[in-house]
């Protein structure tokens, strides 16, 4: 396969990023949006161009005879070499993963930029300001998530996650005028960071034993008589446990450190697919501009710790503790989320809770994944989820930033009854809805029913649950759709313009994504990813009453919904006199923020923080001062020697020179 | 009675001190100047004997004396011209008032 097409996908957005955060400000607003966008839909044709030749060409590199797909190691380039065997490499790896997410992260990354034409601009026209530097932000983004996900090295990864963690930053905080921006953009990065403590620690832990970063070694066999072509295997992940099963590897805390690297790296997944209790950046992020929300906070940056996960995934099998705590983790948050889900006010809220939720489903996904069940069932619905979950939940942020850009508020208060007022966000919106919810034959039905199998596969309580937590999702997004489109008739302020549909850049992404809803479903995935290359054909062995049941409880989900919410009537404030308790702490999200600024501020800040800036300020910089007011207060002394006087001058000098001299003869004798 | 190197030598340390002696107490220029040739006179002294009593088969210090005069006469004309400069811009030769240069 050719070089060139992998290093211009980089290349390409990373140019961008340089020359709109260089050149942008002189040019014009426009010029900068399409160039963003050019360049973008470049990137687009040449990742869709390398995932259609790695998945159909059938070359031998990317498909053995046996029908298992390969890892192609594309380029690999010494970067850092420290040592002989601390090297660190950048490279592309193209497997069936990354160069699904390719297509994942491009597709979105050029509706966004396509929509943000439209939305970065108000009503008469104008840009706002700074749109150059959105542009060059989002260009940084892209770069850092395609760097991320072709990382053929541990340490790779790491690099680009910490890329994408500051340009989430950068783009949370937009607007920097704006205090609630500037302190949730702080907040995303802060926890993230703590996050990634973690999963640094995992790495070293882990490359320290196997002594090495590459995933081509951590997880997967060279094929014979092909240079730079690897395959996954579940051989080499067992050869890594008997590394750490035959060094002396003390025992932590009742696991062993095979253990301890992957929950730690588990850990680095969790902040940035916002598991709980790292979750409470994401809702805060919901600052930023709309199609950042959709493209960093619902699509692409937040399943990087499920992408992680599924990377590593032969190195999890081999610990089963890692698992279940991944599957522990990824209940509760699911669980969680769509609770809280169910009570939002502000749509972007519900949104977000939504997706911390979807993120979850894919968490237990790979949580209950084993090679027994289908070959690895789990695995493989998990990734379907994250690609139709990525095209659906894009699809229903921008529908949300257009409804917000007509209407100018983030409450649904303010929306009630838009549906005759614009029509094409409204299909759009419950195309995404129904995809969501997993209404047959959209596509969240279909990689929804794979996650629910796999759970049934692997216990009942898992697969309850995760109905239950199914048939909730599709209750908060029918909810939130009768919110804004039906509830009551829109009331259009006198003086105002009704809420229309915006421009064509904003509707035709909206589109797009949405016949990519409807479609996406049908894709054969089972063919193209599995955890080990196997092809599977899933339809074959579709759990039709898993399927019956799943959409039975969504059928449920919205027909409450429904009854409560399509006509303004008097059931919801009853069920929140009912249950004031559980109304309080849902809409509060259980209160984890206070429990977080309880922490920091009461007992972190006070039993750590200040003690510390204490001695800092009193005993180091004390020190530091010391030296400071001795040499001045020295000096002083000493100035007056300094008289101008020359004949003062040489009687020190004379009485010196006797003194030396006496010295000099008192030694001698 | 015999002359011996001693016989210079004290002079010539006399001749030092009081130059040393001179050149810290007086604050007239010309009078610091003075001394200051003082000093070097007891010096040129000393390498004359030196070279007379202990290495009386060779004539450096002889020569160095004959330097040493040549350019204290040189330098003498510089002082004198330095001095004339600094009367012209403070209208004294007095040692005490040059104390531009104090901290």
């Amino acid at each position: 396969m050719d070089i060139i097409i992998p290093i211009l996908i980089l290349a390409i957005p990373l140019f961008m990023f340089i020359f709109l955060g260089l050149c942008g400000m002189k040019m014009s607003y426009k010029l900068a949006g399409t160039l963003g966008t050019l360049g973008m839909g470049t990137v687009l044709v040449l990742s869709y161009l390398t995932a259609f030749t790695y998945f159909f060409s059938g070359a031998p590199e990317f498909i053995n005879a046996a029908g298992e797909r390969l890892q192609y190691l594309v380029f690999d380039q010494t970067w850092l070499a420290f040592t002989e065997k601390l090297v660190i490499k950048l490279g592309f790896l193209l497997d069936p993963i990354s160069a699904m997410m390719l297509v994942v992260i491009t597709t979105i990354s050029f509706m966004v930029h396509l929509y943000s034409m439209g939305y970065m601009r108000d009503h008469h026209g104008v840009y706002e300001r700074g749109f150059q530097r959105f542009y060059a932000f989002l260009s940084l983004f892209t770069f850092s998530m395609l760097g991320l996900v072709v990382a053929p090295n541990i340490f790779q990864m790491y690099i680009f996650w910490e890329l994408v963690g500051a340009s989430s930053y950068l783009l949370i905080g937009f607007y920097y005028t704006k205090p609630s921006a500037v302190s949730a953009s702080k907040k995303a990065f802060i926890v993230t960071r703590f996050a990634d403590l973690g999963f640094l620690i995992g790495i070293l832990t882990l490359s320290y034993y196997t002594g090495t970063f590459n995933f081509t070694e951590l997880t997967s066999i060279p094929v014979e008589g092909m240079t730079n072509v690897f395959q996954v295997s579940g051989n080499t992940a067992e050869g890594v446990r008997s590394i750490f099963a035959n060094s002396a590897a003390p025992v932590f805390m009742g696991g062993s450190v095979l253990t301890w690297a992957l929950v730690l790296i588990f850990m680095g997944g969790m902040g940035k697919s916002a598991m709980m209790p790292l979750h409470i950046w994401l809702p805060d992020a919901m600052e930023g501009p709309t199609p950042v929300s959709a493209l960093i906070h619902a699509a692409t940056m937040v399943v990087a710790g499920v992408y992680l996960v599924a990377r590593l995934f032969p190195l999890y099998l081999m610990e089963e503790t890692s698992l279940v705590i991944i599957t522990v983790v990824g209940a509760l948050t699911a669980l969680y989320a769509a609770m809280v889900a169910c009570v939002q006010i502000d749509i972007k809220r519900v949104l977000a809770f939504s997706t911390i939720s979807q993120i979850a489903f894919m968490m237990v996904s790979l949580g209950v994944a084993r090679p027994e069940f289908h070959h690895g069932l789990g695995y493989m619905a998990s990734m379907f989820h994250l690609f139709t979950h990525a095209m659906f939940k894009a699809l229903l942020f921008l529908g949300a930033g257009a409804l917000i850009h007509a209407v100018g508020s983030n409450d649904y208060t303010a929306m009630h009854g838009l549906r005759k007022h614009m029509p094409i966000t409204h299909i759009t919106f419950l195309i995404g809805c129904l995809a969501i919810a997993g209404i047959i034959p959209f596509a969240g039905f279909f990689s929804k029913d794979e996650i629910l199998s796999s759970c049934n596969e692997y216990s009942w309580v898992a697969y309850l649950w995760m109905s239950l937590v199914a048939g909730m999702t599709a209750f908060y997004m029918f909810r939130l759709y009768y919110l804004i489109f039906w509830w009551k008739e829109h009331k259009v302020h006198e003086g105002h313009h009704a809420p229309h549909d915006q421009a064509w850049t904003m509707t035709l992404p909206l589109v797009l994504l949405a016949a990519i809803s409807c479609v996406a479903g049908f894709i054969p995935f089972g063919n193209f990813v599995t955890w080990n290359g196997h092809a599977y054909d899933f339809m074959a062995h579709f759990n039709w009453s898993v399927a019956t049941v799943s959409l039975v409880v969504a059928l449920v989900g919205i027909g409450l919904a429904t009854v409560m919410y399509r006509k303004e009537n008097e059931l919801p404030a009853k069920f929140r006199r009912a249950l004031p308790t559980l109304w309080t702490w849902c809409y509060k999200r259980f209160y984890w923020d206070e429990l977080y600024i309880f922490i920091t501020h009461k007992i972190i800040f006070n039993c750590i923080s200040r003690p510390l800036a204490w001695f800092d300020r009193h005993i180091i910089d004390g020190t530091m001062d010391a030296f400071a007011t001795l040499t001045n207060k020295a000096s002083e002394a000493i100035k007056p020697l300094q008289s101008g006087q020359i004949q003062m001058y040489v009687w020190y000098y004379l009485i010196g020179a006797l003194a030396i001299g006496a010295i000099a003869v008192a030694c001698l004798i | 009675m015999e002359i011996t190197a001693i016989y210079y030598l004290v002079p010539a340390l006399i001749m030092f001190c009081c130059g040393v002696y001179g050149f810290i107490t007086r604050k007239n220029m010309i009078a610091m100047l003075i001394s200051l040739e003082l000093m070097l006179n007891a010096v040129d002294i000393n390498f004359v004997v030196f070279n007379r009593f202990f290495y009386p088969e060779q004539m450096e210090g002889m020569f160095f004396t004959l330097f040493a005069i040549a350019i204290a006469a040189a330098e003498t004309a510089l002082a004198i011209a330095i001095i004339i400069n600094i009367f012209r811009a403070a209208k004294n030769i007095d040692v005490r008032s040059l104390n531009e240069m104090k901290f």
